[in-house]
């Protein structure tokens, strides 16, 4: 991936006042704690996700599943830099992101097989869960419209005056969405501390970056509002803790908004149903076994000797059994009380 | 425990498909995430991907194998220490389909939380019973103690004044829309808010209707209580993405944790001569919406009492209001706290001889005929809606109860219009107590023109109530 900073450009200046310029900071040092955090967060999602499809596989999940696989540093790392009360949103690929948030695998998995003890009690299904005790502002289903809903959250903050911050998560595709660039202006006029994280996975759905986007550069998006931008290294965990601290500490200190382009990749297709025709397939091979978030971190753990191979494996059967647990739970839970149909439409 | 790989179904509608390719062979080591099979859908070749880690046993399942149903066991996946023989002692177990706890329930009549699949026709014996929607209670309105000072009041300053009262009350509520704030209201509705309340509070937005629209949502999922100002309702097509999507859809989505307790509100329908894009009444459009309650009030008082009702509901609200009523005066009680129920109708005049609905703008050629029709001898009762949604259809019908007659009156597009539901809800609710087809009033079916003398035929009159309400009496 390409991890050289490029310098968010601070040209204009009609009015005297510079864009601040931020560079990609240098990828953050872990400590053994922290390398096994990161480790045991991402195999998680991974993990998760590689149950999601089997279940889908089996028709226990329906409709659309949008899986995180190969992304997984992204949400791990952005995690490590928050604080109590900041909130998160994103698009529909949503699952690690709720995962990251401490949300429990059985109430996620549970709303993805559509049963009573999903997050949404059934009602929502992979795209649409939401945790108001975590902070998760949805799962949403449509392409941009968590943008300006994010920025809306970022708006309550500082409405509150609060030290929170939003973080506001969408793709490659999203980010030529109109709204993303009206809130992009509002967020900027009225400094809202929101973090625009852009996970470039390289595809919308099926079109590449190059295909569908004039400027391929998304850390440039915010430029006409005066936004800066840095491009990271999203396959590297500790380049997002490390861009993370550095956009948290923007966003808590008044300076507004900022955005963070997330380098990545989505191993799978952009749904269950997609034979993933548009790239090759030496393209995703080389992808894993060379930019993998999760084998990086462990590669670094077996260097280090902060692990041992055996600890590795059983850190890795724990989280086997967590998902494991979930996947039970999500088809044993029955579905939604027949009475549920009428439920939460008006309070 | 050797693993079974079951034929996966690889979109919403699969049930079967084709075992074109199988990419590893028995003996050979697996890991996740490796390609194992290809398989043929309907619409593509699909790759298989392992997700266990092991060594492919058995294969099951030939290549070139058609028909293969979704969930059918494929090939048998061996764990570390294990044989082949544990293999097929597997795939025997399995032969006989067993079910082992946590796996599906294959029983008859249990749907296994699956999609529904295409070949399942609904049919009557088999579906469930759908239960009934539940009966919303709503409050009657509050009592006027008698001797109440009522002032003359202009929509307008109702409007500011239910805002002003519930900003002063709940230091959540907000409001934020293009010219609100500096300009003090496109139409002046905010005039002297920025003045009390201060530029936190009353915020001037960029003309960005689909952005602001999403911002004041998510204010609203964060827990504060925005009103977002449409300068028309007409600039919220740009919005109703979130107003749909976002707003109404997000409480039921989340199964009840968290909504978006927003009105949002602004001029609606067609004001004078300003043409197609700027003249179209939005009240059938959002009344379609489950998750959104939609009110459209006619006097000064109901704009008040129902605005600070708004305000406080923790719901979705649309607030329709009308430029050309803005600037109308009527009584308005002077109360500490005068707040009305949303999703009850007001009966506006009492009568027996026909009965006429009608909601916002309508009302005021209904309330013009109805002063024809008393020449005549006439003597109409007149329901104003004031909420579109939920509808207050027990008044409706108790009304038409009683005069067996009913003409509605809108000025929206006429198909599929509010009108149009009331006449079929009224025929399926009270088809016995009818004694002449209902009449629904709407305007007419083209974009609003420009020029007066076709716009005004493009509106309902005073004269179309007449004649609906003679023919519905046979007086003509």
């Amino acid at each position: 991936m390409a991890t050289a900073a490029r310098k968010t450009s601070a040209k204009s200046k009609a009015d005297g006042k510079a864009q601040p310029t931020l560079k990609t900071p240098p990828p953050a040092k872990f400590s053994k704690e922290e390398e096994l955090k990161a480790y045991r967060d991402m195999l998680l999602i991974r993990r998760f996700e590689e149950k999601a499809g089997q279940l889908y596989g089996m028709g226990f999940i329906g409709g659309f599943c949008h899986l995180y696989i190969g992304q997984e540093a992204v949400v791990t790392g952005m995690q490590m830099a928050l604080i109590e009360g900041d909130q998160m949103i994103t698009a529909y690929r949503d699952h690690g992101h709720m995962l990251a948030m401490d949300m429990s695998p059985r109430g996620v998995m549970a709303e993805l097989t559509g049963r009573r003890g999903g997050y949404s009690k059934g009602k929502g299904g992979s795209m649409h869960m939401f945790s108001k005790e975590k902070n998760f502002y949805g799962g949403h289903g449509i392409v941009g419209a968590q943008v300006s809903l994010g920025t809306g959250l970022a708006f309550a903050n500082r409405y509150r005056g609060n030290d929170n911050v939003s973080l506001t998560y969408f793709g490659d595709g999203a980010a030529n969405q109109g709204q993303v660039y009206e809130s992009f202006n509002m967020a900027s006029l009225w400094k809202l501390p929101v973090i625009y994280i852009i996970e470039n996975n390289r595809y919308a759905m099926g079109t590449s970056v190059s295909r569908s986007s004039a400027e391929t550069d998304f850390s440039q998006r915010g430029l006409s509002f005066r936004i800066p931008g840095i491009q990271v290294d999203g396959m590297d965990v500790r380049a997002v803790k490390a861009a993370g601290d550095m956009a948290v500490a923007h966003c808590r200190a008044g300076n507004g908004p900022i955005i963070l382009e997330m380098q990545t990749y989505r191993y799978r297709g952009h749904s269950m149903s997609d034979p993933a025709k548009y790239r090759s397939k030496d393209e995703v091979q080389k992808m894993r076994s060379e930019h993998d978030p999760i084998e990086q971190v462990k590669a670094r753990l077996l260097e280090a000797k902060w692990a041992t191979e055996d600890e590795l494996k059983a850190l890795d059967k724990e989280v086997r059994d967590i998902v494991a647990d979930a996947a039970d739970f999500a088809q044993t839970d029955p579905e939604p009380d027949p009475s549920e149909l009428y439920t939460d439409i008006l309070l | 425990m050797p693993i079974e790989i079951l034929m996966p179904a690889l979109s919403p509608t699969m049930e079967e498909g084709n075992l074109a390719k199988w990419v590893k062979k028995e003996g050979d080591k697996v890991a996740p995430g490796d390609v194992i099979a290809e398989i043929e859908t309907d619409k593509a070749t699909m790759e298989v991907e392992a997700v266990d880690e092991g060594t492919l046993g058995k294969i099951l399942v030939a290549e070139g194998t058609e028909g293969v149903k979704v969930n059918t066991p494929i090939a048998v996946l061996l764990q570390e220490g294990e044989d082949a023989s544990a293999a097929s002692a597997a795939a025997k177990a399995e032969a006989p389909k067993e079910s082992k706890p946590g796996e599906p329930a294959q029983a008859e009549g249990s749907a296994g939380g699956k999609a529904r699949e295409a070949h399942e026709e609904p049919s009557a014996s088999k579906d469930a019973a759908v239960p009934a929607a539940p009966k919303l209670e709503i409050a009657a309105d509050p009592d006027i103690p008698a001797g109440t000072e009522m002032v003359p009041t202009t929509v307008r300053e109702a409007l500011r004044d239910a805002m002003a009262e519930e900003m002063r009350r709940d230091e959540d509520v907000f409001i934020m829309g293009e010219e609100v704030a500096e300009y003090q209201g496109a139409y002046k509705i905010t005039q002297g808010l920025l003045q009390e309340f201060g530029a936190r509070r009353v915020v001037d937005t960029p003309i960005t209707e689909h952005g602001f629209a999403g911002v004041g949502v998510g204010a609203a999922m964060a827990g504060l209580k925005p009103i977002v100002e449409f300068m028309t309702f007409n600039f919220a097509m740009q919005a109703i993405d979130h107003i749909v999507n976002s707003a109404a859809k997000t409480l039921y989505m989340a199964g009840g944790q968290m909504g978006a307790p927003i009105v949002f509100r602004g001029p609606n329908g067609a004001a004078a001569r300003v043409a197609a894009q700027h003249s179209q009444c939005y009240a059938a459009w959002y009344g379609h919406i489950p998750g959104l309650k939609v009110v459209m009030p006619y006097t000064a008082a109901d704009a008040k009492g129902l605005l600070k009702a708004a305000i406080r509901d923790p719901n979705p609200i649309i607030f329709l209001e009308n430029e050309i009523l803005y600037g109308q005066t009527f009584d308005v009680p002077k109360m500490d706290d005068f707040v009305l129920p949303i999703g009850k109708a007001r009966i506006h005049k009492k009568g027996k001889d026909a009965t006429i609905v009608s909601f916002g703008i309508g009302m005021t050629y209904v309330v013009k005929a109805e002063q024809e029709l008393r020449g005549m001898g006439l003597d109409v009762e007149i329901i104003d809606l004031r909420t579109i949604r939920p509808l207050d259809f027990d008044t409706v019908i108790e009304s038409v109860k009683k005069t067996n007659r009913l003409v509605v009156v809108e000025e929206g597009f006429p198909q599929s219009s509010v009108g149009d539901h009331i006449a079929s809800q009224v025929m399926q609710r009270a088809f016995d107590h009818l004694d002449a087809p209902v009449i629904t009033i709407a305007g007419k079916d083209v974009p609003m023109p420009y020029a007066a003398n076709l716009e005004k035929l493009a509106l309902p009159n005073v004269g179309e109530v007449v004649e609906a309400v003679k023919a519905v009496t046979y007086r003509s």
